[in-house]
């Protein structure tokens, strides 16, 4: 059975949950194998296992932490070559898309990016124009290289894991994949809020919500739920909320188990951001907001009364509970 | 400093988008056509640089004929002259192929730096700028919020999830941009004057060394094999508050046990 390389996305400890959704499609595809670029491997391994991973191929140069994505294609590629496997599958973030973007030209394979489903015979899912067109799609040429949306597939353990083998892979990163120099990682403030894209509950604001300041609501909403906070390109461009935050076409793609937009109308901007999300709740003033009708559950009323006493039911009921 | 930005002409975010019955590629005849939305960040990006620095700023699109309005807004928000990419080979191309004809015509030309939008609002791959790096051997500074860049050393800040990265090369490289990086400038009056005598040198695929079998959907490595319009989504539950609405609220979600 061919291998299936998956690029492994981690914090140098755990890795995240998307990568435990790309092996979930990797079972079905081949044998997964992961490519951990980086330190914490080891502390990982029996995670990846637990979702099917057979081996694991480390490298853990400092490399790919210092320079941007190229060390990590050149990895990929070395490997692509060795192992000769039946697909690639990376994570469609920034960082998966780009890795996906240089293996592609280095080995002229195609690439489908941003998709939403795959099935066996490798033929992939992807949403056009926000959603509004679903296309079926295939790789032609070589091995197909496949990122797949955060959140799109759901993860689930291997019905009968085992250990996974370790292989170190030694790997000198050319001067040319050294080109693009990381010299500070700045983290801004997000409290211990879930990334955005990993979240399995986002709460969103938009141009109701007023304010900056009023953007507590939305925060205080976000962490009764353990969720993590977006918001609309009104309200980043208001300068209320920080544009890495921002859901749409132009910011994130999410796709969480619960979207909850709060004062969004739902314009074609942000539905493309949004629109794969499983349940979708809508708190809007108006009830012509377009976004009510991706809505499965909508309450059509003033965001600054409704959303305080959702929160704080939510939270009495949590402590009931 | 010698800037190429590359500008994609796509169908109007806010019209109704189709796929071709036919071919399955963007249908670019029904809707109204526009500058890609990021491209504006970068062809304002591109022009503050050159005032800054001095240099010249070009203009680079692919695309059918109409594309040339597009090149012409840009050349009248300030851009020094254009290379129109045109050529009935190149219909329906995927990311891969788009890279390599948009980099044999930086190569021709030359550049100390390559200015991009992060993604097209049509096919939103966002990876054109790797691609770009990657075959013209040069830096790969993308999902820039932030360019700093003399001619010699360029420094961007690299949007991330949690914040972002400061990262810094040698030139030439290519840069991607975010919205936000900027306030894009409208074209003036003078400004659409002036564009009209500039030069927009149009180039066929033979002119840049490629032959037909290298593009277009043929050359793709990738096809789209269907496509259908997402079905509606069943009709929700939607009420008006009358005092209780977020409590009805936490009973749908304790319903669905998010809660």
């Amino acid at each position: 059975m061919a291998e299936i390389l998956v690029l492994a996305e981690h914090d140098g400890a755990t890795v995240k949950k998307v990568t435990t959704e790309l092996l979930t499609l990797a079972r079905d595809l081949g044998e997964p194998a992961v490519v951990w670029a980086g330190q914490g491997a080891l502390d990982a391994a029996a995670r990846l296992a637990e979702f099917g991973a057979a081996k694991v191929y480390v490298a853990a140069s400092a490399d790919f932490d210092d320079y941007v994505v190229a060390p990590k294609a050149e990895l990929l590629a070395r490997l692509a070559a060795d192992k000769q496997p039946g697909a690639v599958l990376v994570a469609a973030t920034q960082d998966g898309r780009e890795v996906a973007a240089r293996l592609a030209v280095k080995t002229g394979w195609g690439v489908l990016t941003d998709v939403t489903g795959l099935t066996a015979d490798l033929t992939a899912e992807q949403q056009a124009f926000g959603g509004a067109i679903t296309v079926q799609s295939r790789v032609r040429a070589g091995v197909p290289i496949i990122a797949v949306r955060p959140g799109a597939v759901a993860a689930g353990p291997a019905p009968s894991p085992r250990a996974a083998t370790i292989e170190e892979v030694e790997i000198a990163v050319s001067d040319a994949a050294r080109a693009a120099r990381v010299t500070e990682r700045v983290h801004e403030e997000r409290g211990s809020r879930p990334e955005l894209t990993e979240a399995a509950i986002v709460v969103s604001g938009g141009r109701g919500v007023g304010s900056g300041e009023n953007f507590d609501l939305i925060e205080n909403l976000a962490d009764a739920l353990g969720a993590a906070v977006g918001a609309s390109r009104a309200a980043v461009d208001a300068g209320w909320y920080p544009h890495q935050f921002q859901v749409g076409q132009t910011g994130k793609t999410v796709s969480p188990q619960l979207y909850v937009a709060v004062g969004i109308s739902g314009a074609i901007q942000h539905r493309a951001g949004m629109q794969t999300a499983k349940t979708i709740m809508v708190i809007n003033k108006d009830p012509e907001a377009p976004i009510f009708e991706l809505a499965d559950y909508g309450v059509v009323g003033d965001l600054f009364d409704v959303v305080p006493q959702l929160t704080g039911e939510i939270n009495k009921r949590g402590q009931e509970g | 400093m010698k800037i190429t930005v590359c500008v994609k002409q796509v169908p109007d975010t806010g019209t109704d988008r189709e796929l071709r019955q036919d071919d399955s590629t963007v249908a670019r005849d029904a809707a109204d056509a526009v500058i890609n939305e990021l491209d504006e960040f970068a062809i304002e990006e591109g022009l503050r640089l050159a005032e800054k620095h001095g240099g010249e700023v070009t203009i680079l699109s692919m695309g059918p004929e109409r594309a040339t309005e597009s090149i012409r807004k840009a050349l009248a928000m300030g851009a020094d002259r254009g290379v129109h990419v045109c050529d009935a080979a190149l219909h329906g191309s995927d990311a891969l192929v788009t890279s390599a004809v948009l980099a044999a015509a930086l190569s021709r030309d030359g550049f100390d730096l390559v200015v991009l939008g992060s993604e097209s609002t049509d096919a939103r791959t966002g990876v054109l700028a790797a691609m770009l790096a990657e075959r013209l051997g040069v830096p790969q500074l993308s999902f820039a919020s932030r360019v700093e860049a003399d001619g010699q050393q360029i420094r961007i800040r690299r949007l991330a999830d949690y914040g972002y990265d400061l990262v810094e090369a040698e030139m030439p490289a290519v840069v991607s941009v975010v919205e936000k990086i900027n306030e894009p400038r409208y074209p003036s009056f003078k400004g659409i004057m002036a564009a009209k005598k500039k030069t927009v040198e149009v180039l066929t695929l033979a002119e840049l060394g490629l032959t037909p079998t290298q593009a277009g959907l043929a050359a793709s490595a990738t096809e789209v094999t269907g496509f259908s319009k997402r079905p509606p989504r069943q009709a929700g539950t939607i009420s008006a508050d009358e005092g209780q609405g977020g409590i009805g609220a936490a009973d749908f979600l304790a319903a669905r046990k998010f809660i």
